[in-house]
């Protein structure tokens, strides 16, 4: 007969521990008991909740996945008696079940410190759903609170309190925060970036009393040192304690401070009986985090499945973290308690990072360390320390910060292959090199799934990415430039093929070039190359299915959902009258307005189903579109030059007007900018663009391949002195030679810092023709500036592409999701934590 | 007992929200149904039909009717607009984030209109 295995908790060691079982096929009957009223859900992102995440989705099984497996869970029924004499398990709603084997997966309960007050109305713990459902219907009302511990656990609370909205403090009882992971150092740089982020943290304060307002509830916190702190609601989180009552009520041996006592089989006292996770005390330790619970599930599930040679032999207490978006690491012997370890440490208060390496005395291996504010080289450190590897010569370049030129100092190729490299899932570097050789495995995403590494807290990604380049590289297969699965070329061969075979639809190329359907890479891509080739209008019935969201509504989304229209002002020239027409639209229609970065002014806020209602404004006063939608030419920026002031040379703003009127709409592998400056003193900042004109006493100096933005670069000088004439030459060949050989996405800058021979190259290729494609480029430029039409324009005068400019297809009501509210004069969408209050304000 | 299913409120029925043409091939449009914003793509040039929710888990914004419609490995997929991701037209998972499924709705065509089973 089949035996009865009955597992009590189902949390995430629990749950796990049932994986196990359900995967290794095991011959049991297996019967859950869950208190909570939901099955296991990620309790380490518990803070996720408040920031949108709903119960479905931290929850940890896979629909079906009990019923698929034919296990029974008893969910929201505790197990409140085992007799161990009889082998029963009884639970709350009177239910008592035989078992063969018990697993005992009870987890631990908070830890409330003993104050007077702490029961108070206001107070909460911070371990369930449950108990975030309860503080957040309480915080409805509240404006500040407080999370007592300074810990792992505090800082996530603090998280999910100021995801709320309420303005957080922490106290901590230690001098320091994280006392436990990282030094008084370590602890300084992390509170003076919690600071920052502007909760308040309190350290070394001992909590006498809780005191009630007149109603009873919590009002404010009294401190031993005579100081105390108003607050609307408490949140313990200081610490965790194992949960043990039912092991205690059955007899089973629990350790002098908790813990129900088990050995390397995860057995307890009584052989019958299993316990795992944070109840379960092994060699007098209590392991508080997941990675180790894991680990004890897989064991107690090999022994139940009779494979005994897997023990539980402890787990290493590092962690990577990151709390409240900061980086906080502590692995090993952080604190340097091994006799005659010596510290290296970096304390950057202008970076604000804080790494610290504890090594040997002899500073050739990693014993441990800390990091703050910066964990990236986390993962290289723990595999130097795991694994006893030599340190390189000078071990403070580990933590250094990295300089260009100066590459790690460890490859991934020089770690063993029993290296752990995911500890989350325990999946070794042999395990994933196996993997990727012999199922062929090419990119990150399927090595992640078929070996579960950096499927847990993720942060052996790096890692693993890194195993797989090597692991190509070795196999000899080249990384190509293929643009996606569906097109085996690079977006220079797509545009040669797309001109030479006269190719003028995304089909056509699928058909002759391609495979199955295309993508959100290769459809914008392919449209962009056909409006650079044929000019067509990209909103044709043939082209509209391949544009990116902005393209495909000629506006830009916003993070509401909503767009920014953006009318083209050539040059950044505007009279008074068409100042006005945008200013009446933007109050007919509720918009934000700005001024934008490049001499523009951006309406921001209009719904799908206004845009043509506002561009038939527009169009009717006399502006056509900005292509601010577009990987298109943006705008041409001018200072006011000769025509006013005293200093100009040159009428820079004429020319910027023309130059941004024969450019306007072309289509490119990305945005591209320009700028014409009337003298030298560059007030348009020319340089800083794709291409920048500034005004000599001779002429026009032609500067290419500036970018301001992510990685600034000054453009270089391409020609000096240029007649008005040449200078247009010169920029049609240039922007027609970038269109042809640049990369999907690759600016002007990152192009030119590829292109071999650099500035020498293009002055021979633009200016002396050393490839004989110029007439080719300048007609192909001919085309584009002949057959310009404003989109917006077309678009207005045709009702089928119209019929697109609307949120439903079968109402004509606007998406009732979009939410305003007023900042500064002015409409703006709510966050996620202002809906409810806004949505309240309208009922 | 064992883990219980939610109870959908709504008896779910047949509706019909357009007739095929106005939905581009290859492009989505977004019905309301039942008080449910629900994103309808068709597939392809003939009447190859899915329905999935319209609002983008990652961005919160009910927009993924405006997505660029695909596939990866020969599964029916859109991208969101806002952030790119990618959700299964089959079965609603998305494919960069397998924690995150979105509900899918029955979809076809009858005498030339799109219905949606929501």
């Amino acid at each position: 007969m089949t035996k009865r295995l009955v597992t009590i908790g189902n949390g995430m060691v629990g749950h796990r521990f049932l994986e196990q079982m359900a995967a290794k096929g095991a011959d049991w009957e297996l019967i859950c008991f869950c208190e909570e009223p939901r099955v296991a859900y990620d309790r380490v992102n518990l803070s996720g909740y408040f920031a949108g995440k709903t119960a479905a989705d931290l929850s940890l099984v896979a629909p079906d996945f009990y019923k698929d497996n034919n296990i029974q869970v008893h969910v929201g029924d505790k197990a409140v008696r085992i007799d161990r004499a009889n082998k029963t398990v009884t639970s709350a709603k009177g239910v008592t079940i035989s078992y063969d084997k018990l697993v005992l997966a009870t987890g631990s309960y908070p830890f409330v410190p003993p104050i007077k007050g702490n029961d108070l109305p206001g107070t909460f713990v911070y371990r369930t759903i449950c108990d975030l459902e309860a503080t957040e219907a309480y915080a409805k009302d509240c404006k500040v609170g407080v999370v007592v511990g300074g810990g792992l656990l505090g800082l996530e609370c603090a998280n999910a309190l100021q995801n709320l909205g309420l303005k957080t403090h922490v106290v901590e009882f230690m001098p320091r925060l994280m006392p436990v992971q990282v030094d008084d150092a370590g602890g300084a740089t992390l509170r003076q970036k919690i600071e920052d982020l502007g909760i308040g943290i309190h350290t070394g304060k001992s909590t006498t009393e809780i005191v009630a307002d007149e109603h009873g509830r919590v009002h404010k916190m009294q401190f031993a040192d005579g100081t105390e702190l108003l607050t609307d609601t408490i949140v313990f989180s200081a610490g965790i304690r194992p949960q043990d009552e039912l092991a205690r009520q059955c007899g089973l041996k629990i350790g002098d401070r908790g813990g129900i006592a088990i050995d390397d089989n995860c057995q307890t006292s009584d052989p019958d009986v299993y316990a795992i996770g944070e109840c379960a005390l092994y060699n007098n330790q209590i392991f508080g985090l997941v990675a180790p619970g894991y680990r004890m599930a897989e064991v107690a599930a090999d022994r139940l499945c009779g494979n005994e040679t897997n023990n539980f032999t402890g787990a290493d207490m590092s962690t990577k973290l990151k709390l409240l978006g900061i980086d906080v690491a502590s692995f090993g012997d952080a604190f340097g308690k091994t006799a005659g370890s010596k510290v290296i440490a970096i304390d950057d208060a202008i970076a604000g990072t804080y790494k610290k390496l504890v090594v040997n005395e002899d500073g050739t291996r990693l014993l441990g360390g800390i990091l703050v504010g910066d964990a990236t080289v986390y993962g290289t450190l723990l595999q130097l320390m795991q694994n006893q590897m030599a340190l390189p010569p000078h071990p403070e370049d580990l933590i250094l910060p990295h300089r260009s030129g100066v590459s790690m100092a460890m490859g991934v190729e020089q770690l063993p292959d029993t290296a752990q490299i995911c500890s989350c899932n325990n999946v070794t570097k042999g395990q994933i090199c196996t993997a990727i050789q012999e199922q062929e495995l090419r990119d990150i995403g399927s090595v992640k799934s078929c070996t579960n590494a950096g499927m847990g807290c993720g942060g052996c990604v790096p890692l693993v990415t890194d195993l797989l380049k090597a692991e190509l590289k070795k196999a000899g297969i080249a990384v190509n430039n293929n643009i996606c699965e569906h097109f085996a070329f690079s977006r220079q061969e797509l545009y040669s093929l797309v001109r030479s075979q006269d190719i003028h639809s995304f089909q056509q190329l699928l058909d002759r070039h391609g495979t199955g359907r295309g993508c959100e890479i290769c459809k914008p891509l392919v449209g962009s190359i056909l409006a650079s080739a044929w000019n067509d209008q990209i909103l044709d019935a043939p082209h509209v299915s391949l544009q990116d969201t902005n393209d495909a509504f000629l506006a830009n989304i916003q993070r509401d959902g909503t767009y920014s229209v953006i009318p083209r002002i050539p040059g950044g020239e505007i009279t008074p009258d068409k100042l006005i027409v945008l200013g009446q639209v933007a109050k007919d229609f509720g918009l934000y307005t700005k001024i934008t970065g490049a001499q523009r002014i951006d309406l921001l806020g209009a719904r799908v189903d206004q845009l043509p209602l506002i561009w038939q404004q527009l169009v009717a006063a006399g502006f056509e579109s900005g292509h601010a939608y577009g990987k298109a030419l943006r705008t041409v920026k001018s200072c006011v030059g000769s025509t006013w002031c005293r200093f100009g040379v040159q009428d820079s703003v004429s020319l910027a007007i023309e130059v941004e009127l024969r450019y306007r709409g072309l289509r490119a592998p990305h945005k591209f900018k320009s700028a014409v400056s009337g003298c030298t003193r560059e007030c348009a900042e020319a340089q800083s663009k794709d291409f920048g004109i500034i005004a000599t006493e001779k002429g026009w100096n032609l500067y290419v391949c500036g970018n301001g933005g992510m990685k600034p670069q000054h453009a270089q000088l391409l020609a000096a002195d240029l007649d008005k004439e040449t200078l247009i030459r010169y920029v049609d060949r240039f922007l027609m030679f970038y269109i042809r050989t640049a990369n999907r996405l690759e600016r002007t800058a990152t192009w030119f810092n590829k292109l071999e021979g650099g500035i020498e190259y293009l002055q021979a290729v633009i200016i002396n023709d050393s490839l004989g494609i110029a007439e080719e480029l300048e007609a192909e430029m001919a085309h584009q500036v002949a057959t310009y039409a404003c989109e917006w324009n077309a678009t207005l005068q045709d009702p089928a592409k119209l019929q697109r400019f609307q949120h439903f297809v079968n109402t004509d009501a606007p998406d009732p999701n979009i939410v305003v509210i007023e900042e500064r004069g002015q409409n703006r969408p709510v966050f996620e934590h202002e809906r409810q209050l806004s949505e309240l304000q309208l009922k | 007992m064992s883990q219980t299913e939610s109870i959908q409120p709504i008896t779910k029925q047949w509706t019909t929200i357009c007739p095929l043409d106005r939905i581009l091939p290859n492009t989505g449009v977004c019905a309301l149904v039942n008080d449910r914003q629900i994103a309808v793509f068709r597939v392809g040039e003939e009447e190859d039909v899915y329905a999935i929710e319209n609002l983008d888990p990652f961005s919160k914004a009910y927009v993924l009717s405006r997505g660029i419609v695909g596939d990866h490995n020969g599964i029916p997929k859109v991208a969101s607009p806002i952030y790119k991701q990618n959700f299964s037209l089959l079965t609603g998972e998305c494919l960069d984030d397998l924690t995150i499924k979105l509900q899918t709705f029955a979809a076809q065509v009858v005498d030339g209109q799109v219905q949606v089973h929501g």
